[in-house]
């Protein structure tokens, strides 16, 4: 399974873009596509290339994620990291922000 | 120290000046990403996991308390408290906000710092000594030519898109703790028998993924040919380093594949042009340089020796961090003091703004107004009167800045890793502290001795594992993290490649690891005296193989 993350152009916020359509600060609510739906990984490349060229967000990509439990978990640490914060101070990053990290 | 004459404050007002109309830009859209990210590398700016990252330069790692202590009060303001100084003697902020970065290069202006340079395959900092015009086995102090370096190659036209990234670095001292060795120029600054001053130029020398001792090319070059020498070897890069892979692309490539003798004879043949021109440096102009770095005003503390003494006997604590910590200085009434930003479990370079502020303050009142940044990520004060000592170190308590560790296996260099670079392959940060708590007791640690562990999150090698005498390298495998471990390494005057001793170790592995390493150094090593970078000399890496992997061998 695939979702979009980059991060955004003023503040280098790791966003993620979500369901509804906006790019999210957490995770949890990214728009999520299933393996091997070809249709809906080009469809977020769409939107992310169109975000990236309206100058909301930079560094845009494709990541892969499986949904355990209903939980979005990326398969790379670096994605982990990126959806938390740092490993050695949670109280920094998405985790110190509980609005952020579960904002589903 | 060096304080700005009109020209610096109008080049970096004018540059400041001129980011803030690109951040501006920027923001509003008028430019793109791709023109904009060169323009922000250029600045300082990166983007990292998280957010924004801001490196600011340290240049030869030498800060007043008015810097330092606006750097904790950008830490506060911009950012989330706290800061991380490099191995390049430098300090990355890791959240600032892009439309906040104006504000902060204009209060950075303010006290004469800036962020140019630190990034872009350019000259980068000048890195020096950090002991540079305090410790009393230097020859001369390194920074005035450092600072003459930096002066010739801030945004200098001809040097400003070199195939790659340039470091230079200083050292005024036989033992060398800049790790010249291990930098794209490497200078030694000593004397010939005449009594002039001038370097040992080193060069081609880099960790990163091809790892490489830099070669000498000339035993003594005096010092008015600083510029004129350095130029033709720029040149020389300039014109024959390759551009075609990233990976091939710093000066130690070219100087192996053209080899170090025919280097060195390109070199003189750019430099026979040069040498007499107008680079060469008036000595007026080396002396009014120098001038801004004369030592201050030591006046004689006599009343050190029996003050330490007495502070001894009081304060056990004092007396472990006096002898780790403390060495001796030019002036036998004063000492030059290592403020170790690595306590027990903590991340090695981070300090916090108070601790900023803190620092500074102690140093307004004990050390002259000086401190500097060490490549090893500690602070260093450098002048400090034995007499002054016990209230250094209180104070330093106070911010839990006195942990006794320089130079042990808690001192440990790690770079940002995976918790915030997005180069990353591996967590460092996590490794260091889970070393530092298992080494946490300090009787154990002297036991120990001498051991410098460095950590690097993946090749780039900005946690110099290469010349750890244990080092580490973070890679991923299969998606999770694998630690790769090197034995042997060393950045000092005899500087040394580690080698891999053996399959890597995840995770929950490591700490242990190291251990028994730690452990077959002790139980191998002919006496206390002999350090652990000696005894792996002596016997090689079979024991060391043997302690960790013999298991293994028997049951395949
Ligand atoms: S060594 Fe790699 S992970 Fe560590 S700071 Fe450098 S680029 Fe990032």
């Amino acid at each position: 399974m695939k979702i979009l993350t980059a991060n955004r152009l003023a503040d280098g916020e790791a966003v993620w873009f979500a369901k509804d359509g906006s790019w999210a600060e957490s995770i949890d609510v990214s728009d999520v596509v299933a393996d091997k739906d070809k249709d809906g990984e080009a469809r977020l490349e769409a939107i992310g290339k169109a975000a990236f060229e309206n100058n909301a967000v930079v560094d845009v990509n494709l990541i892969d994620v499986d949904v355990v439990d209903g939980v979005i978990v990326p398969q790379r640490l670096r994605e982990k990291i990126r959806a938390a914060g740092p490993t050695n101070r949670t109280d920094l990053g998405k985790q110190a922000r509980p609005e952020a990290s579960h904002a589903a | 120290m060096y304080r700005y004459d009109e020209f610096d404050h109008d080049f970096v007002n004018a540059r400041v000046a001129e980011f803030t109309d690109q951040v501006e830009r920027r923001l509003a859209g008028e430019i793109t990403e791709d023109q904009f990210r060169p323009l922000r590398l250029m600045n300082g700016v990166y983007l990292q996991l998280h957010a924004y990252m801001l490196r600011i330069a340290v240049p030869y790692g030498t800060l007043s308390s008015r810097q330092l202590r606006m750097l904790g009060h950008i830490a506060r303001k911009y950012d989330k408290g706290y800061g991380h100084f490099t191995t390049r003697q430098n300090i990355q902020f890791n959240w600032p906000a892009l439309s906040d970065m104006p504000a902060i290069l204009a209060d950075l202006a303010s006290v004469e710092m800036h962020a140019i340079q630190t990034s872009g395959n350019c000259i980068r900092n000048v890195t020096a000594d950090h002991f540079a015009g305090a410790a009393a086995d230097e020859v001369a102090d390194p920074r005035p030519y450092a600072e003459i370096l930096r002066q010739w190659s801030s945004v200098h036209p001809e040097f400003s898109y070199l195939p790659r990234k340039f470091k230079i670095a200083v050292t005024g001292a036989e033992r060398d703790r800049a790790a010249i060795q291990v930098h794209d120029i490497g200078l030694h600054l000593k004397k010939n028998e005449a009594g002039e001053l001038g370097f040992a130029v080193y060069v081609g020398g880099g960790q990163g993924r091809t790892p490489m001792i830099a070669k000498k090319i000339k035993d003594f070059l005096p010092e008015q040919h600083l510029l004129s020498y350095t130029t033709a070897i720029m040149r020389v890069y300039n014109l024959y380093g390759r551009r075609d892979n990233k990976y091939k692309a710093r000066i130690k490539i070219l100087v192996h594949e053209t080899g170090a003798e025919e280097f060195a004879r390109q070199v003189e043949a750019e430099w026979a042009e040069l040498k007499d021109g107008e680079l060469r440096l008036p000595d007026d102009d080396i002396r009014a340089i120098d001038a801004y770095f004369a030592p201050p005003p030591l006046v004689q503390r006599p009343d050190g020796d029996e003050a330490v003494r007495l502070a001894r006997l009081d304060s056990k604590g004092f007396g472990e961090w006096l002898d780790q910590n403390v060495i001796t200085h030019q002036h036998p009434d004063y000492a030059a003091v290592t403020i170790s930003l690595k306590g027990i479990g903590e991340v090695p370079g981070d300090a916090s703004d108070s601790q900023m502020e803190a620092v500074a303050d102690i140093a307004e009142k004990y050390a002259f107004d000086e401190i500097r940044v060490s490549h090893e990520q500690n602070l260093i004060l450098p002048h400090v009167a034995r007499a002054d000592l016990k209230a250094v170190y209180d104070a330093l308590v106070e911010i839990g800045f006195a942990t006794a560790n320089s130079n042990l296996i808690s001192d440990i260099i790690a770079c940002p890793g995976l918790d915030y670079c997005a180069l990353a392959n591996a967590r460092s940060i996590i490794v260091a502290q889970n070393i530092s708590k298992r080494f946490a007791s300090h009787e154990r640690q002297r036991e120990i001795g001498e051991l410098k562990l460095k950590i690097s999150g993946c090749i780039n090698a900005c946690g110099h594992h290469h010349v750890g005498h244990i080092g580490i390298l973070g890679v991923e495998k299969k998606g999770a993290e694998l630690y790769q471990v090197t034995l042997g390494g060393s950045g000092d005057e005899n500087t040394s490649v580690g080698e891999i001793i053996g399959r890597g170790f995840g995770p929950d592995e490591i700490t242990d690891a190291i251990e028994t390493i730690v452990d077959t150094y002790l139980r191998i090593r002919l006496d206390p005296g002999e350090k652990f970078l000696d005894a792996y000399r002596r016997a090689g890496p079979a024991p060391f193989k043997e302690a960790l992997y013999a298991g293994e061998i028997k049951a395949a």
